[in-house]
């Protein structure tokens, strides 16, 4: 295909081919960055998290007579274990992603520093069945553990941990964390056991670095603790969680009992972060209806102006493909400058997310693949003005001459 | 002149219905983004107490005992500054505040208990904040100093309760302790809820926290501190608190302070009395930073802690870019337009019609297509607006279109019409009309 015929003819359009490219390249920009957001935004909502997430509900009790703690919620736990499908159940002071942190900075030397936030999670005896977690080497607390560690400023008065295999890489890389001890405030604890990652209490709160440090902690009954982790198969779940909380209620009657399902609490966390998501999605695709609207109506305009110009190209000899590849290959052209302009914008832009917002640095794939994307909007959006154009009658060149 | 424009706009804008839907779309689509999100950013970021705002104050002070240097002193006070700096009364009106969760029971009632947020403050917090009331009143500085077991309901507490009727008087149980209703507030919703604000630059952009309802229940601080006693949570600790049940003597910082100062020579009076209270708290050993201290000003302090969140922010410049793209679709298809109407141009030239008289015409039509964008523009933004309000944001209730933003949008709808106008009006008025002419 020849393309100056083209290029002169698209020097006598200036402004109507120039207001083409910045529109593509407009888009391609935002495009890029918006599905680059999108993906982030995905990636948030799919943080692993190694716990029993479907089989779990949780009951939160709150109002409580602290002094009665240590009778009342062993008493609690026996009457939730009697639910018929409840296969666990313990108390804990906090539940992964219930956005109400706990954090510690622990280190590996008495006098160290981190930046690092760890979320400290306690559990009542049977919180590792409870909750599911998934031991990677070491072992859970013994009976004596739970029994022994309360709870003083804070932290833990027992003299074990059990850390996630993140915080076991980060705190010792390519060695064992077993046995080693975890320091904060001239505290000290024993790593007995490594639990696959389970995140954090409020992972958005706690930044990258946060995520997935978390660390539990054994402790007898205490009235700090204010949440019950019940397990079940899925499918006994919702029935579960209403007894339990039918059950709390009538043996907690000063008490405000609130239950949840843990994937209605994860669901809760990314509402947000979901429907953002889905936003970007939406200007995504409005975009992309109104660039390609945009190239219909101007390329229409285009093939009414030359309908003569079609009309003798076809009637010295062109065929319809001729035609049709004309306005084709134009659209390739235009989309081409306006893609190339575009990468560089889409680039410009995450830089400039990078130091305001502290976005990820965009991979660079996502370049090319919004430029084809555009590529072959545009392509599609041609097609319905080229079909009209190669549908112009040879006879047309001889008409009102 | 202008009417007749306007007929030829009409005419022409009916010659070619699927040209003009589709720009009249292109403008509604770009001024629905845009407005949606600008109407959310105005909300967002406007001012909490309108023609009050410029007199209030939030002070702070550094405790942090750890000699490296600071940058910025904590967001909150520890309790002994707060109650120093308070009892020394040195501002026209001045109110601690802390929030905390409680457990609340109508005893009467037969509900079952709640969690309820109650805000621990002083008697000036409502003549101070402006705060309205339905019934009743606020405390006085002598409750204050009693601990008087008293209590202001918010309306919508008032209303699950008492089904809205005047409750002055009556008794609410909060965790062990009665107290009697002195006064039940009017709906309030500051935006954001300013007075709670804090930490706002550790919160990565996710500030919607910050647009959350006032409390349930407002209780005097002493009252509160007794009544809750081991409830109160820290902001921040600079080293292990001793007994967390109570905060008054911890190394922890909970309590804000917030003074109105009614002029510039009070305010530049205030800040050397907190200057001077921290100097003099670093003689008594208690203090290492006493330059560390700050004066900020209510929208100051909005501005440091960037309350509007980075997710709305990030969608106002989407939306622009976005209407960028409609404009630039929208030249190229009004430079068509009227290109295509050369051979009609022409005539009029011909017959005597300026340059300016074209020029005047094409910017007609143009506006006219601004004002039908507009139209359905604003049927776009009312719908973005429902579904923002559907979104499990803090902030959704607080979201609609008020006058101003209602008048914005057709005003943005028409210059921007009028703008994507002129390039291809310009070139329209400029053709030669005797080439035009001779091809007719």
């Amino acid at each position: 295909m020849e393309i100056r015929p083209i290029l002169a003819s698209l020097r006598r359009h200036r402004i109507p081919a120039t207001l083409i490219v910045l529109e593509i390249a407009l888009a391609c920009a935002v495009l890029c960055n918006a599905v680059f957001m999108i993906g982030q935004r995905i990636a948030d909502i799919r943080w692993p998290n190694a716990i029993d997430e479907q089989g779990i509900s949780m009951v939160t009790v709150n109002g409580t007579d602290p002094r009665l703690a240590a009778s009342d919620i062993p008493r609690d736990l026996s009457a939730l274990r009697g639910i018929a499908g409840v296969t666990a159940a313990a108390a804990a002071t906090s539940m992964p992603l219930d956005q109400n942190p706990a954090l510690s900075d622990f280190t590996t030397t008495p006098d160290g520093k981190t930046t690092v936030n760890t979320s400290i999670y306690f559990l009542g005896s049977g919180g590792q069945q409870a909750l599911g977690l998934r031991l990677l080497a070491g072992r859970f607390f013994n009976a004596d553990e739970y029994a022994d560690s309360g709870i003083k400023d804070f932290n833990s008065t027992g003299h074990v941990v059990l850390i996630t295999q993140s915080d076991a890489q980060r705190l010792w890389p390519g060695q064992s964390a077993l046995g080693r001890n975890l320091y904060t405030n001239d505290r000290s604890w024993t790593v007995v056991g490594v639990v696959a990652d389970v995140l954090a209490q409020d992972p958005r709160f706690s930044g990258p670095g946060g995520r997935h440090s978390s660390a539990f902690f054994p402790l007898h009954p205490d009235a700090v603790m204010g949440d019950y982790v019940l397990r079940s198969a899925p499918r006994d779940r919702a029935r579960v969680l209403r007894e339990a909380t039918q059950t709390l209620g009538k043996l907690e009657p000063g008490a405000v009992v609130q239950g949840a399902t843990y994937a209605g609490v994860r669901g809760d966390y990314f509402a947000n972060t979901r429907s953002m998501a889905w936003m970007l999605v939406l200007v995504c695709v409005v975009m992309l209806a109104v660039t390609a609207f945009g190239i219909v109506g101007l390329t229409s305009f285009w093939v009414g102006q030359r309908r003569r110009q079609i009309g003798i190209r076809r009637a010295v000899g062109a065929t319809r493909g001729h035609i049709m590849q004309y306005f084709q290959t134009e659209n390739f052209l235009l989309g081409t400058a306006g893609v190339v302009l575009g990468m560089v914008l889409a680039f410009g832009i995450n830089l400039y997310l990078m130091q305001r917002y502290e976005i990820a640095r965009m991979p660079w794939y996502y370049l090319p693949a919004s430029a084809v994307a555009l590529w072959m909007l545009g392509q599609l959006a041609v097609l319905g003005p080229a079909l009209r154009a190669a549908a112009v009658p040879p006879v047309v060149a001889t008409r009102s001459v | 002149m202008f009417g007749y424009y306007l007929d030829l706009a009409l005419r022409s804008l009916k010659r070619n219905k699927a040209l003009t839907v589709l720009m009249v779309l292109a403008i509604a689509v770009g001024i629905g983004a845009s407005m949606t999100t600008l109407t959310v950013m105005h909300l967002l970021s406007g001012d909490p107490l309108p023609g009050r705002s410029g007199t209030l104050f939030y002070p702070q002070v550094d405790p942090d005992p750890d000699p490296s240097p600071n940058h910025q002193p904590y967001d909150m006070m520890d309790y002994r500054s707060a109650q120093e700096l308070w009892s020394a009364h040195r501002a026209d009106r001045e109110a601690m505040v802390t929030s905390s969760q409680l457990r609340l029971t109508a005893s009467h009632l037969n509900l079952p208990p709640l969690m309820a947020q109650m805000l621990s403050t002083t008697s000036d917090f409502f003549p101070m904040f402006d705060v309205p009331f339905r019934y009743g009143g606020g405390w006085t500085a002598e409750d204050d100093r009693s601990r008087a077991r008293v209590a202001v309901i918010s309306s919508d507490l008032n209303d699950k309760l008492f089904n809205g009727a005047d409750s002055v008087g009556r008794t609410l149980r909060l965790k062990d302790s009665d107290v009697r209703i002195v006064g039940v507030l009017a709906p309030w919703r500051p935006s954001p809820q300013f007075y709670d604000v804090a930490g706002g630059r550790f919160s990565n952009g996710d500030t919607a926290g910050f647009y959350q309802r006032p409390e349930d229940v407002f209780v005097p601080f002493q009252s509160s501190l007794e009544i809750n006693a081991g409830g109160f949570q820290p902001f921040t600790c600079w080293s292990m608190p001793g007994d967390p049940a109570h905060l008054q003597n911890s190394p922890c910082v909970w309590v804000a302070l917030w003074v109105q100062l009614d002029s510039a020579a009070k305010v530049a009076g205030y800040r050397r009395f907190v200057a001077d209270y921290a100097a003099q708290q670093k003689a008594l050993g208690r203090f290492v930073h006493a330059d560390n201290t700050q004066l900020r000003s209510l929208m100051g302090w909005l501005d440091f802690n960037q309350v509007v969140p980075s997710d709305v922010r990030l969608q106002t410049w989407l939306a622009l870019a976005f209407l960028l793209i409609c404009l630039f679709n929208t030249v190229g298809l009004l430079l068509a337009k009227f290109l295509r109407r050369a051979g009609e141009i022409g005539v009029r030239r011909a017959l005597g019609a300026s340059r300016a008289a074209v020029f005047a015409q094409c910017l007609v039509e143009a506006g006219l297509i601004g004002l039908l964008g507009g139209a359905s523009g604003l049927l776009l933004t009312l719908f973005g607006l429902w579904l923002v309000r559907s979104q499990p944001v803090e902030y959704a209730d607080l979201v609609h279109l008020d006058t101003t933003m209602f008048l914005a949008t057709f005003a943005l709808a028409v210059v921007a019409s009028l703008l994507a106008g002129v390039l291809p009006a310009l070139r329209a008025s400029r053709m030669p009309p005797g080439l035009q002419l001779k091809t007719l």
